[in-house]
């Protein structure tokens, strides 16, 4: 029971950190209808730069929590703004010229991309993996029970808590911005007409940029949870989590923001149970046979929405 | 004599290597009613697609009141004060009737906001009783009103209006040309007018053109072609009652 509970806990974490980079996938696909394949690899750099802000202000863990976690506040706006920028100019230089030609064109684009981000950050900072040392350590007992077998306990980390939190604050901001307000219906036209939302007056092409920008900033904060929790990147750790994290996304309804959540949370859960109860070895068929297994019943995804209406 | 507000000079479209536009000279002066008629595939839609920039035209200029607006982005013309209500209504499917209204807002100041709802509630009640119903869902003529609507709410000094009878039923029809009437008549809105419903359109409206395969052949008050022959023998048949 301890051990389920326990195992619940760190597939919810991992499950938050492929959600929030399964929102940019699922948003630009929304928008634009393409699969950016370098989104993976905007979250490896959004990683990287949590990386290389954290060693420039010099964080230990031998420092006040107060003081760390608003250091890390910082580290996370920086993160943010860079992912952002190098999205914002990805789009822009090698998607935008691109728009009105054969639907592969973008595509193939975004694979020479995915490349272009991963050899500048293994030439920039080389290929080993960068390890560090756990810069938050602290946690809390949920559960302590003493029987002749022994204590079982089930801990969840202050990171995990941290995950989580900012997970659903994330989500509650983002989907207040999406429903609620001028940006966030803009973004929607653009989805479901584009010629149209550019006769109300709506700038499509700063739309497009913006939700690059958008997916981008919490593809960051993925990064730096994802640090912060494993301990360990390397310049290859965006394919990985991309293609996880694109399979959440066709999981939970491509371009549905909730499904890409939800997508988030089935494969993390699937993927942290399935290496501890089964074998850690198939833990990803396990993903991908359950991805299969929607896709047969419920091809639209589990939040996908069926169309029923007039055109 | 009115001054002109938005003027058409020359204009050539392409689609592709089809030629739909074959050098359209066309007027729309402050306060007018315009309409243009033409059978299928004349090229109105396109004309009026042209205007606001998308597509381009390949040759000739377009002015709208003091600026050429010939290689200005869509969005900017939209800015300028020119509002569409397209062939095909292009209503949002998943958004409510609401949002499709505040989008048509969003190139106006907020502080008009509720007063324009409100005048767009009072001139299709209808929009009213639907407003949180998803677009989609709305039937032929409610969308017909809605886009309608929608191109209001941007407060257009030119109003744009492509065939808003389709599918509508003759007494929601009358009431949408009564509908533009008084918004010319009181507010001064100036409206160019694509129709099937030729006569209908010609008595609404105070000049007219006749399009012909990407080319005007005709134009004159609306009385006048209304009388001319060969546009009742064209698009009057049986049409005029
Ligand atoms: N997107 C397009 N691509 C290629 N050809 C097009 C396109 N849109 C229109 N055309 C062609 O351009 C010509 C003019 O079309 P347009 O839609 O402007 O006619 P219309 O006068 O509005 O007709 P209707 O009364 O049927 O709406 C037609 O021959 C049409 O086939
Ligand atoms: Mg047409």
């Amino acid at each position: 029971m301890e051990y389920f509970l326990e195992q619940l806990i760190n597939g919810i974490t991992l499950g938050s950190i492929y959600g929030l980079i399964a929102i940019g996938y699922t948003m630009v696909y929304g928008i634009i209808g393409m699969i950016n394949f370098a989104h993976g690899d905007i979250f490896m750099i959004g990683a990287m730069i949590s990386l290389i802000a954290i060693l420039a202000l010099g964080l230990t863990a031998s420092a006040s929590f107060a003081l760390l976690l608003l250091a890390l506040i910082l580290v996370l706006a920086i993160a943010m703004i860079l992912a952002s920028a190098f999205n914002w100019t990805v789009e822009r230089v090698a998607y935008r010229p691109l728009r009105g030609s054969f639907r592969l064109a973008p595509l193939i684009s975004a694979i020479g991309m995915s490349i272009v981000l991963q050899e500048f950050a293994r030439i920039a900072q080389g290929g080993r993996p960068k390890p560090m040392q756990p810069l938050l350590s602290g946690g809390f007992e949920l559960m302590h029970r003493t029987t002749e077998a022994g204590d079982f306990i089930v801990r969840i980390s202050t990171i995990q808590i941290i995950v989580i939190v900012t997970t659903l604050a994330l989500m509650a901001l983002f989907t207040a911005l999406i429903t609620r307000t001028s940006l966030g219906r803009a973004q929607r036209s653009c989805e479901q007409d584009m010629k149209m939302a550019s006769l109300l007056g709506i700038d499509v092409n700063k739309t497009i940029s913006i939700t690059f920008v958008m997916g981008a900033s919490l593809a960051a904060v993925a990064g730096l949870m994802f640090f912060l929790r494993y301990g360990v990147i390397d310049f290859y750790i965006g394919f990985v989590a991309g293609v996880k994290a694109f399979t959440a996304a066709v999981l939970g309804g491509i371009g549905s923001i909730p499904g890409a959540m939800l997508g988030g949370l089935v494969i993390g859960l699937i993927e942290v149970f399935w290496s501890a109860y089964f074998s850690v070895e198939y833990k990803d068929v396990a993903a991908f046979a359950m991805l299969a297994v929607v896709l047969i019943f419920l091809p639209q995804g589990l939040l996908g929405k069926p169309e029923v209406e007039k055109v | 004599m009115a001054s002109p507000l938005l003027t058409i000079r020359g204009v050539e479209t392409f689609y592709g290597k089809i030629q739909a536009l074959k050098g359209i000279d066309l007027d729309v002066n402050e306060g007018e009613i315009v309409t243009l008629i033409g059978s299928n595939g004349a090229g109105k839609s396109t004309l009026m697609m042209t205007i606001c920039g998308t597509p381009r035209c390949r040759t000739g200029s377009i002015r709208f009141g003091e600026a050429d607006i010939t290689q200005t982005p869509t969005h900017e013309i939209i800015r300028l004060g020119i509002a569409q209500s397209p062939e095909g209504r292009r209503i949002f499917p998943r958004m409510s009737v609401l949002e499709n209204l505040q989008m048509g807002a969003a190139v106006t100041d907020p502080k008009y906001f509720d007063e324009d709802l409100a005048r767009a509630f009072k001139t299709f009640p209808i929009l009213e009783k639907r407003q949180s119903q998803r677009g989609g869902t709305l039937s032929g003529g409610e969308q017909q009103m809605l886009a309608i609507a929608r191109a209001l709410m941007a407060r257009p000094r030119l109003l744009l209006l492509d065939e808003p009878s389709l599918g509508l039923a003759p007494l929601i029809v009358k009431q949408i040309f009564e509908v533009i009437r008084e918004l010319n008549a009181k507010q001064g809105l100036t409206v160019f007018l694509v129709e099937q419903n030729a006569f209908h359109a010609l008595k609404l409206a105070h000049r007219a053109y006749v399009m012909v395969n990407g080319r005007i052949t005709m134009s004159g008050t609306g009385s006048q072609l209304l009388a001319s022959p060969e546009i009742r023998a064209a698009y009057l048949e049986g049409g005029a009652h």
